[in-house]
């Protein structure tokens, strides 16, 4: 059990070693297990910006404006919403190559509230022209982020989480890329597209509706934008329905990402297991998962409702 | 300052005058009086502080500069155009489909513009960014911003300004072209000089010039940039909006925002034509 907020610290820390275009920016957060790595090897590349995530932004957009590779980080409620003219008048806008790694995303905020769980950064950052996005699930992809996201010809979005999540399976580095995801469970019932923590949801239901007689398909669809299309088409043709699982309001995300997808190319029924367009409240992350229905047990319920109306 | 020199910064003045009357007049978009106000403080810096190369536009070692007064890329583009960046030719495409110029400054399709400009209160926070860029590079190079005085409305600049008064932003310039209208003298209780308290108040060292006034702007931009350890400068500029057209001056546009008509761009130009001839005749004798 690790955080995808340190792994992906490693994976920068690993980067600056080979990189020394890379600068961290980041809005207070020293000490945090995603800075700390880098910033203590590379004291003269980390600006702390202080809770001026706007200026950061803008900084940033100044820094790629001189070829430098910056990598902005806050928490993805200020870095996404407060922030959200400047990422897209200067970061968006001129197509410019910084990273935005926001953190506390999704339920993970807990006991902060509503105002600190962000489930609508996929939104926002999903409605700007040319921004990528990734959603690692686990340590070790979230530690294979940092160098394509830096090397895209192109502003990306990360989103992470601020607690320890369990491994969801063996993961080879270079197979983290913008467009891309990974396969994990092959099957032709019913296909599972889930990203960040709900990969480990995803697979969980995939172990009872196999002992329900129905093959789950499991993809982790890591890349919210660009979509992983062929994968995620070619597994609806094999399985002719669909369960997309996110930590995230059902407006906006990989949900409807997926339904789009299906509705343009290939239309089975689709059906999300999502923030039903409401606000969190306090409580632990685990306690407001239950609470908000983002559990194994609602993929399961939604897997066999979409598997009798499959169309293949 | 020279008098022939001062001469000729007027007459190159007056010349970037009669273009933005004739772009902002052929395209009928783009707003006459606050392109005109700025282009005094534009036309000092690029024929004398900045140091640019127009025939190499992305020159490493060029001072860079944030343009980002909004409603103002037309005194930017006619002076860019001028000063030898690219054909005048593509001044009277401003705003069109497909145009090299737009509606604001994109870097990535005008040569000498060096960052996106025209959103209110970003341009201190990117010139913040390019002068890092350089700090890691171990160059102290010079950064320059010519931002609009309503811009001190936005709440985002001001996070800019207190994170500029740090260790290391000495090489930063940055010019409020203040053409306050009456209306929002009114509306925005002290304006005006508590500008300067609100920069100091941040550290900031400050300069107050006439924008119109070559002599007043070399004086306040020779303190640009500090020793090394200081505080980056603000120049308060004081401009009238719509210099040197007298129906735009008297805030006689039908609508600040509106071009001029067809008979409002001859007479305009008749006007500024006039003051050229008057020029030329006074260094006769």
């Amino acid at each position: 059990m690790r955080s995808t907020l340190s792994g992906f610290g490693q994976g920068l820390e690993k980067l600056g070693r080979v990189r020394n275009d890379v600068v961290v920016l980041h809005a207070d957060m020293a000490g945090s297990g995603i800075v700390t790595p880098f910033a203590s090897l590379f004291p003269e590349r980390t600006v702390n910006c202080g809770a001026s995530e706007q200026d950061m932004v803008t900084t940033a957009a100044g820094l790629a404006l001189e070829g430098k590779k910056p990598i902005a980080v806050a928490p993805s409620a200020f870095l996404t919403a407060r922030a959200f003219d400047q990422v897209r008048t200067c970061l968006a806008i001129p197509d410019l190559e910084v990273v935005l790694v926001g953190t506390h995303s999704g339920l993970s905020a807990g006991e902060d509230g509503a105002v600190h769980q962000m489930n609508q950064d996929v939104a926002l950052m999903r409605s700007l022209p040319g921004m990528s996005i990734l959603v690692p699930s686990d340590f070790e992809t979230s530690s294979s982020v940092a160098r394509p996201a830096l090397e895209h010809p192109g502003p990306v979005y990360v989103r992470l989480g601020r607690d320890d999540v369990p491994d969801t399976g063996p993961f080879e580095e270079s197979e983290m890329r913008i467009g891309g995801g990974r396969l994990l469970l092959e099957g032709d019932g019913v296909t599972l597209c889930a990203c960040g923590i709900m990969v480990h949801e995803a697979l969980k239901a995939a172990r009872i509706l196999s002992q329900q007689g129905i093959n789950a398909e499991v993809i982790d669809c890591f890349c919210l934008k660009p979509l992983p299309s062929r994968l995620i088409l070619s597994s609806l043709r094999r399985t002719g329905c669909c369960v997309v699982a996110e930590e995230h309001n059902t407006i906006g995300g990989l949900g409807e990402a997926v339904a789009a997808l299906s509705a343009s190319e290939n239309p089975v029924p689709v059906r999300s297991v999502a923030v039903s367009d409401r606000y969190g409240q306090s409580g632990t992350p685990l306690e407001l998962q239950e609470y908000y229905g983002l559990t194994f047990r609602e993929v399961v319920g939604e897997a066999a409702q979409v598997w009798s109306m499959r169309r293949r | 300052m020279k008098a022939s020199q001062r001469r000729e910064l007027e007459k190159t003045a007056l010349e970037v005058r009669k273009d933005i009357v004739r772009m902002t007049g052929v395209s009928r978009a783009g707003h006459l009086d606050s392109s005109l106000s700025v282009v005094d403080i534009l036309v000092y810096l690029y024929w004398k502080e900045l140091k640019v190369k127009p025939d190499e536009p992305l020159w490493p070692e060029r001072d860079r500069l944030v343009f980002s007064k909004d409603n103002a890329s037309p005194a930017l583009y006619a002076v860019l155009a001028r000063r030898g960046f690219f054909e005048r030719e593509e001044l009277w495409n401003y705003r069109r489909l497909g145009a090299m110029l737009q509606g604001r400054p994109e870097q990535a399709r005008t040569p000498g513009v060096d960052a996106p400009g025209g959103s209110r209160g970003m341009a201190i926070g990117i010139a913040k960014g390019l002068l890092l860029s350089s700090l890691m590079d171990g160059n102290g190079r010079r950064v320059f911003c010519v931002i609009g005085s309503e811009e001190l409305q936005e709440g985002a600049l001001w996070e800019s300004v207190l994170r500029a008064s740090a260790p290391g932003f000495e090489g930063l310039t940055v010019v409020v072209d203040s053409s306050v209208q009456p209306a929002a003298q009114t509306l925005v209780p002290g304006k005006g000089t508590t500008d300067r308290k609100r920069f100091e108040a941040f550290g900031w060292r400050v300069m107050e010039a006439d924008g119109h006034n070559f002599d007043h702007l070399e004086r306040a931009l020779m303190r640009a940039p500090a020793e090394p350890g200081g505080f980056p400068l603000a120049i308060l500029a004081r401009t009238i909006p719509g210099k040197g057209v007298s129906s735009a001056e008297k805030g006689s546009l039908e609508k600040p925002g509106r071009p001029l008509d067809r008979n409002g761009m001859e007479q305009a130009l008749r006007e500024l034509e006039l003051a050229s001839d008057e020029m030329e005749e006074g260094v006769k004798p």
